[in-house]
């Protein structure tokens, strides 16, 4: 253990930073981007520190005990209410292997859109404090063991994204920001609603022996901290736990996004700035596949068995229709979009599995889809920088005009397509393995096998229709990359390799947690036998 | 040398070739000799794979050594227990050989490519690419698990890909990389599906480990049925990687490559990683799929061979006498002649990739002139290259006294033998009918090129013999498709050491009834004999020998008439090919456009594809997205309606209240005039209404 708190420094470092920001002149842009990326860089070094401590062998999930790096005190205490009795939020912070590759890719994905934003030149100073409260934003929901304290990042995180692509985005950033606004905003209502309607089904047995309501995710995980008469209680013969399962499963799919959940995705990415949509394709799409698992999963077990089926459809479906709409794109961002929809699939996919080794496959997944879209996205970015153009049909031939880049793009185009040696194969390959080890889903593994070939179809075709073919003359001055992209690139590109070729590397931090969790799922009892209150 | 040494050593030569390629790719364009760097550590790793070959067939000929290590473990909720994936290297005879074929030909054109490639752009880069192609299929060649097959099998397919397009500018070079890559991924997802079925039940990609589970009765999903699915499955792999009916169309579009990557890839080595991978899973393969295979292989021989006859393209028809003769192999694993299909893999690696680079030396001198049609005469110029060309002409065809013959007669002896065994004729009448036509197009293709008059001055002015770093190749390639290497008896192959010392068809492990009759040991004593390695009944080995004469005369007489007869129509110019080619001209033109198979792909699968993904991207736009922003304009319209509503009806009615308030107070501000006598009279007149209404009186 270390002896400072590590999760309230990753998590607010960023603020502290935009505070500062706040107070820097508006004449030293550079500094501020300095600034801005050297706090990113330090999250990376803390994450890095973090990683060295990690127990490997702390299982987390529903054990307080196990997770890592805990940080807890009572946040908000009101007693006395005479109807609500006392009113009590713990800040509880805790990392265990379901959140802990989540926080090491927030810390690298915010570390490179912090890079990739030097570009950015309106504003400087609102640009960067709106950046890094983002970054606090997504670093808190992972780190997060209270539903209260998720829910405040996860909202958090909102209002920067929106200004985000609202001022700094393309020509129609005020619908796309408005829409991914009010669709989230939409879905968390959803959260908000279960959320309550748990507080008020389950009570923590506090140390004084008094039983007070409870928003702490692991004390709604225990069925026995559930009341008889909660709604929200498996006890209770006439409960809604369907219901509030899948209004929670609804305002997290909005996030993933899933299938039909999906339409604000590709209007939010093309918008969106370079580095915005790189944030977004890697990190807050996989805020979602995290509360599934985080949340859904532990404190529904009963809900989920009954529902894994649908949820592999699901992933099915995004699967395929995701690989068959970016087959007709015309739009480089879009089309990487609905490949990042695509993509996405797999996880929910190797998450309806519950097994270990499909559940080890999502959240792999999750982290190397985080890798590769992010590089994906820089691609398109670094395109559209120079040629002011994102349509497929607009180019050709770039790769003997940049030929480096082509070769960056090559890596990562073929992680998408998830050639072995690149990380997206490993973690694809397991949710195929254990999704077609259920006897109920394997015939939906067996579609969705289909999109490694759709995938290869739309990446390729890409490839052939930007890179490949006679140069276009109009881009004949295109400059291949520059020293700052590199380090973007290059980050990314020994990440992709290095897991591709040793994934236990990544594999070994989360086994001990998902393995407890799918153990958890599947056999926690639906049980009306159970002792309860 | 010790086993471990060995494994050592095949650990060496498998990376060097990535450090040829990583090397190369990052410091190629600051110091553009390192190609040399590149062919070197080739020619150092031929000089183990012989090293090792020679060890391990002179000292551990009977033995396979393995060497493996655990690459993903992890547990196994909910079942409780754990999973661990391992990586690693199976050593047997087959490996040996193949490893030395691979980095022989491989090394070979390495060596080729210093001048064929020369003044190239991109020239270093092509090193680096050849580096990379080499590493991934001596991954396939070695591994002993079916996983490590996957994933260099995706590998090859990638540099595959790289070399089909490396002039990428060409429009039809990048189209061909990419189809080459997606008809292969279309394979791959049924060898992937396959590699799932027999991973869910024994929890191992290693081969060995799986054939003892099913040996001791354990199936897939507990049925036979399966069982013959996972071996088709993993077998579709083969279909898309060699080239098989009906995914080989790639195969041809993939001469759009450097030739001496047609020579290398798809020709000697990447292609045959099919007929490789049905040489692995041999043991597990049923009845059923085993015929499977036996039709699709014949199938394929008979398809590409209708089509070699009529190509102008001295590349096409170099490919798709690749894809027949693969169907040969495939078809021969098939039947069972399981020694003789690889024994043919083996003799096809080298003369084929002799033929491709004897045609690359043509096409080079010729100023990339590839249409036959504008070649002839070429042997006065090219004699090297000439003679060269020919004996691997007259070993494709099943000449005796050259390597083609030895393999090719034990393929048909097979087939035959399966013929009347099982009573699935067609299949030798296809593969003895097929025999006869590779001789023809082949010495077509020789009369046309190199015999007769030139038919373009021109061209033939320039052309001239290849410099040594190109004819050497040629010459050894040549030399090794003589019979002198593989058995001292040039009609009888089974003399030889490679049949009778080193390849031996191993023993099938899937249940009895699901074998075929003759896959069946005879009886335990038999199998007792040879100490449970007998793969074959007695009848069969009788068959066999029954079949081999028969098989040998007719192929000689069918090969001579198809040589014949090329000889008639171009040499001699007995007929006119024309006018025989006017007078069949449906067939002629079916032929011509192989079968149409492209046409009918572009226009069913493909189209279908985009269609349906323009329909689905329509229905995303319009409908599922049509329903949020209708959602949104409802929920706009609402409000609108709320806020006229608001405005005109609630705050109205506060309004008016308001309004009429003050209208009240209007009206009676008017009685308020401030003078006593109004009051008083206001006053009389309410006392005389109210003594009106209350009558007091």
């Amino acid at each position: 253990m270390i002896g400072f708190p590590i999760l309230s420094l990753i998590t607010f470092l960023p603020v502290a930073g935009m505070f500062l920001i706040l107070f820097m002149k508006k004449e030293q842009p550079n500094s501020i981007k300095y600034l801005s990326i050297g706090i990113t860089a330090i999250q990376v070094v803390l994450a890095v520190i973090l990683l060295a401590n990690y127990n490997y062998s702390a299982a987390g999930v529903y054990q307080e005990k196990s997770f890592q790096f805990i940080e807890k005190f009572r946040w908000i205490n009101i007693s006395g209410l005479s109807l609500l009795g006392t009113v009590k939020v713990d800040y509880f912070l805790g990392i265990d292997g379901l959140s802990t590759p989540m926080v090491l890719l927030t810390a690298l994905i915010s570390f490179i859109a912090a890079i990739s934003s030097w570009t950015i030149n309106k504003s400087i100073k609102g640009y960067f404090a709106l950046f890094l409260l983002l970054d606090a934003g997504m670093m808190g929901v992972f780190v997060s063991l209270d539903f209260f304290l998720f829910y405040i990042f996860w909202e958090l995180m909102l209002l920067p994204m929106y200004f985000l692509i609202g001022i700094w985005g393309g020509p129609r950033k005020e619908y796309a920001a408005i829409k991914f606004f009010i669709y989230t905003l939409f879905g968390s209502v959803f959260i908000l609603l279960v959320m309550i309607g748990l507080y008020f089904s389950a009570t923590e047995l506090m140390p004084d022996g008094a039983r007070v309501h409870t928003f702490s995710m692991l004390a709604l995980m225990n069925p026995g901290n559930y009341s008889f008469d909660g709604i929200l209680s498996m006890m209770n013969p006439s409960n809604l736990r369907l219901v509030a399962y899948i209004a929670l499963f609804v305002g997290f799919a909005i996030k993933i996004p899933m299938f039909p959940f999906h339409t604000w995705l590709p209007d939010a990415h093309v918008e969106a700035p370079t580095p915005i949509s790189v944030i977004l394709a890697g990190v807050l799409l996989k805020m979602g596949t995290y509360g599934i698992l985080r949340i859904s999963y532990p404190i529904f077990p009963d809900i989920t068995r009954q529902l894994m089926w649908w949820i592999a459809l699901f992933g099915m479906i995004n699967i395929i229709y995701g690989a068959l709409v970016a087959l007709a794109q015309k739009d480089f961002k879009k089309l990487i979009a609905y490949s990042s929809i695509s993509h996405m699939g797999y996880v929910l996919l190797g998450m309806a599995s519950l097994t270990t080794v499909g559940l080890n496959g999502a959240i792999f997944q999750m982290f190397n889809h985080g890798t590769i879209t992010a590089m994906l996205f820089l691609i398109v970015g670094v395109v559209y920088d120079r040629a002011h153009t994102r349509g497929l049909n607009d180019f050709g031939g770039l790769a003997a005009q940049m030929p480096i880049y082509t070769g960056f793009v090559t890596v990562a185009f073929f992680a998408a397509i998830g050639l072995p040696s690149m990380s997206g194969f490993v973690s694809e390959a397991l949710v195929f393995i254990g999704s077609f080890g259920v006897a109920s889903i394997r015939a939906i593994s067996m579609i969705s096998t289909l999109g490694i070939l759709l995938g290869a179809g739309y990446m390729l075709w890409t490839m052939q229709r930007v890179f490949f073919g006679p140069l276009n003359e109009k881009w004949a001055t295109l400059k291949d990359l520059d020293k700052r992209e590199y380090l973007m690139f290059i980050p990314l590109t020994l990440i992709i390799i290095f897991l591709g070729v040793y994934p236990s590397g990544m594999l070994n931090i989360m086994n001990t947690s998902v393995n407890t969790l799918v153990q958890f799922v599947t056999t926690t009892i639906s049980s009306t036998s159970l002792g309860g209150l | 040398m010790s086993e471990s040494l060995l494994i050592n050593i095949c650990i060496v030569i498998l990376f060097l070739p990535l450090v040829g390629f990583s090397t190369v790719i990052i410091l190629g364009k600051k110091i553009p000799k390192l190609y040399i760097f590149e062919v070197t550590i080739l020619g150092v790793a031929l000089l183990l794979s012989i090293i090792v070959a020679y060890t391990k067939l002179t000292f551990y000929s009977t033995k396979n050594i393995i060497g493996a290590f655990t690459w993903i473990t992890m547990s196994n909720a909910p079942v409780g227990d754990s999973i661990s994936i391992d990586l690693g290297m199976k050593i047997d005879n087959i490996t040996v050989l193949m490893l030395f074929v691979v980095n022989l030909i491989s090394f070979l054109v390495h060596v080729y490519s210093i001048e064929y490639m020369r003044g190239d752009k991109r020239y270093t880069r092509y090193f680096a690419y050849l580096g990379i192609f080499t590493f991934s299929m001596l991954g396939i060649v070695l591994t002993h698990n079916l996983l490590m097959m996957y994933i260099f099998w995706e590998l090859v397919g990638v540099s595959s890909y790289l070399l089909i397009g490396f002039w990428f500018e060409k429009k039809s070079a990048a189209d061909a990389g990419k189809k080459a890559f997606i008809v292969n991924r279309i394979g791959d997802i049924g060898m992937f599906i396959g590699i799932l079925i027999l991973f869910t039940q024994y929890k191992t990609f290693t081969f060995d480990t799986i054939y003892q589970q099913i040996a001791s009765g354990n199936l897939p999903f507990g049925s036979n049925g399966w069982l013959t699915a996972a071996g088709i499955l993993v077998f579709l792999g083969a279909v898309g990687k060699s080239a098989q009916f009906p995914l080989h169309v790639w195969l041809p579009d993939a001469m759009e490559g450097p030739t001496p990557v047609s020579a290398l890839i798809h020709a000697a080595t990447m292609v045959a990683a099919g007929v490789y991978l049905i040489i692995r899973i041999f043991p597990m393969l049923t009845a059923d799929a085993m015929l499977v295979i036996a039709v699709t292989g014949a199938v394929t021989s008979l398809v590409a061979a209708t089509i070699a006859l009529t190509q102008n393209d001295i590349k096409k028809v170099l490919a798709y006498s690749t894809v027949s003769q693969l169907g040969y192999m495939v078809m021969s694993l098939g039947v069972g002649a399981y020694v003789f299909a690889f024994f043919h893999l083996v003799t096809h690696a080298f003369f084929k990739a002799c033929l491709f680079l004897g045609s690359g030396s043509v096409i080079h001198s010729m100023h990339h002139e590839q249409d036959i049609r504008n070649m002839g005469g070429l042997r006065k110029k090219m004699p090297i290259t000439y003679f060269t060309f020919l004996i691997s002409t007259l070993a494709i065809s099943g000449i005796p006294f050259f390597s083609g013959f030895l393999s090719k007669d034990g393929i048909l002896a097979g087939t035959l033998a399966f013929g009347k065994l099982t009573g699935h004729w067609l299949i030798p009448i296809i593969g003895f009918t097929v025999a006869g036509l590779t001789a023809f197009y082949m010495f077509r293709l020789v009369i046309l090129t190199f015999h007769g008059e030139p038919r373009d001055h021109h061209k033939f002015e320039h052309a001239h013999e290849s410099p040594f770093v190109m004819a050497a190749p040629l010459v050894v390639l040549a030399a090794l498709s003589i019979f002198i290497w593989y058995t001292p008896n040039p009609i009888g192959a089974d003399q030889g050491w490679f049949m009778k010392d080193w390849v031996k068809a191993p023993s099938q492990v899937t249940p009895l009834e699901t074998r075929f009759d003759f896959m069946k040991p005879s009886s335990e004593e038999a199998k007792a004999e040879v100490h449970g390695e007998v793969v074959h009944s007695v009848e069969y080995t009788e068959t066999m020998h029954w079949a081999h004469y028969p098989a040998m005369v007719m192929s000689l007489i069918l090969a001579g008439l198809g040589i014949l007869i090329a000889f008639m129509f171009y040499q001699w110019k007995k007929f006119s090919a024309d006018k025989l080619a006017d007078k069949i001209k449906p067939l002629y033109n079916f032929s011509l456009n192989k079968w149409y198979l492209d046409e009918v792909y572009d226009k069913t699968a493909i189209a279908g594809t985009l269609i349906f993904s323009s329909i689905l991207s329509w229905f995303d736009n319009k409908i599922v997205d049509g329903i949020v922003n209708g959602s949104a304009t409802v929920t706009k319209f609402t409000s609108g309606m709320s806020g006229w509503f608001d405005t005109y009806v609630v705050d109205g009615f506060v309004n008016f209240t308001a309004f009429f308030s003050g209208f009240i107070g209007l009206s009676f501000r008017r009685l308020q005039t401030g003078k006593v006598q109004t009051y008083i009279v206001f006053i009389v007149f309410a006392v005389v209404i109210l003594f009106l209404i209350f009558k007091p009186f």
